[in-house]
């Protein structure tokens, strides 16, 4: 052990970082592949202490996630300010995401302030927390453990600035929105996502219709996947299920018309019945993976979720049977009759 | 037939309730309003189950069944036979 003049070990007063509100080319870069998917759970920084600016005792405590995004949108909005930044060691998982599953909690909470022996680096007893990280925090319990009292910014750190002024939020600031940039800005990850079962859904598609049936199936799936979140206020109905439907249906009406023009060496039935394995199929396909995109959401309940499951997922199985029946039943028929 | 997704497990208790207004503040969806010395609900639709104003509500006034709203957290839950979904 090395001698400390000053009667301080290291580990006891851990360093405070310094950090800038200023985002460097690495930075968007490291943001551009955190969205893509690349190496999650990979986008972290060390948790502890941070220093913005140059703060003095009596400067605000902002608390965050150890998750790049998060931390990185939280300093960029404080330009020009001095401020200590907490950050909390989710394992690189969002604010939203972590205090879901309560890593982003009470207890990490109490154990970093302690950690970095906030008390004797400010003066006051106030945690600014992200809204969003409400439902891993129980301030009561925090302010008994800690002596801190925790205070819930605007859910969205652009608004902190406005914050900070008068440390009160508007009703604005405190409701969450699903605008086309947050929707835009998921469909990377789930595209890479949906790589594979993709090109298994395509392949299988060829097999049993040919080109055709390989088209439809990726229009299908990426219906599903780009243009139901993009097309989501503004699609009838509200649950995600009957939305995906409707989408899926439109997207695999083409193919039905195709489908049934083309075969016109077939009697009527059986070119109707061709072209209504297409509205069968594809929609189905389109409304599932619709459904799994309200976990991109801030909107579902579990209970909903789960209703929406038990209504419509037998819907989607029998729809998606009745047309492989069908489409089956049609490739005997030809073989046999030549019809 | 359209809406069956919008249910929850929502309940408040407002004899219980102290008005600290602590779940006015956390509700992203504006479920909650100030109603002179308490709170009532006003969107009690909107309610996505998140759980912040159950934890945050030192009365013990909310009662909600929280989790993930995430039907393909629950797929995967099953098919893995885990007793609670999460995400990723
Ligand atoms: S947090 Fe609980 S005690 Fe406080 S206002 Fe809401 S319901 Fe009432
Ligand atoms: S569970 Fe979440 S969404 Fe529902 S009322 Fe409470 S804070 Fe609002």
């Amino acid at each position: 052990m090395t001698l400390n003049l000053e009667g301080n070990s290291p580990s006891q007063q851990p360093a405070v970082r310094t950090t800038s509100s200023r985002l460097t080319a690495a930075d968007h870069r490291d943001h551009w592949l955190a969205r893509w998917g690349v190496n999650r759970g990979g986008h972290r920084i060390e948790p502890g202490l941070y220093a913005l600016g140059r703060p003095d005792p009596a400067a605000p405590v902002l608390v965050t996630a150890n998750y790049t995004l998060s931390f990185d949108a939280l300093r960029s909005a404080l330009t020009e300010r001095d401020a200590y930044i907490l950050v909390l060691d989710t394992q690189g998982v969002n604010v939203w995401c972590a205090a879901g599953e309560g890593t982003f909690g009470t207890d990490e909470l109490v154990h970093r302030v302690e950690a970095v022996g906030l008390r004797d680096i400010v003066n006051h007893r106030t945690l600014i927390l992200p809204q969003l990280g409400a439902p891993g925090v129980a301030a009561h319990e925090v302010k008994q453990r800690t002596g801190f009292r925790v205070e819930y910014g605007p859910v969205r750190a652009a608004d902190l600035p406005e914050y900070l002024k008068t440390h009160h939020a508007t009703p604005e600031m405190r409701r969450v929105r699903f605008d086309l940039t947050d929707r835009l800005v998921v469909i990377p990850v789930d595209i890479v996502g949906g790589l594979l079962p993709l090109a298994i859904a395509m392949a299988v598609a060829y097999l049993l219709g040919g080109w055709l049936s390989l088209i439809a199936a990726a229009t299908a799936i990426l219906a599903g996947i780009v243009l139901f979140p993009i097309l989501l206020p503004w699609i009838p109905t509200h649950d995600f299920s009957t939305k995906g439907f409707i989408v899926g249906f439109l997207v695999a009406l083409p193919f039905a018309l195709l489908v049934f023009q083309h075969n016109a060496d077939l009697t009527w039935w059986l070119r109707t019945a061709k072209a209504l394995t297409q509205l069968l199929i594809w929609p189905a396909v389109t409304a599932f993976v619709a459904l799994n995109f309200t976990g991109s959401t801030t909107f579902t309940s579990r209970t909903g979720v789960r209703r929406e499951i038990f209504t419509y997922a037998p819907i989607m199985a029998g729809m998606f049977g009745a047309g492989l029946v069908l489409t089956l039943a049609g490739a005997v028929i030809k073989l046999w009759g030549g019809a | 037939m359209f809406d069956v997704s919008i249910a929850n497990t929502l309940q408040f208790d407002p004899v219980s309730c102290n008005g600290c207004g602590m779940c006015l503040a956390v509700c992203p969806h504006g479920v909650f309003a100030r109603n002179g010395r308490t709170v009532q609900l006003v969107r009690p639709e909107a309610c996505m189950e998140c759980g912040a104003c159950q934890v945050n509500c030192s009365e013990g006034a909310i009662r909600v069944e929280s989790g993930v709203g995430c039907a393909a957290a629950m797929f995967r839950a099953a098919l893995l036979r885990q007793s609670t979904p999460s995400c990723g």
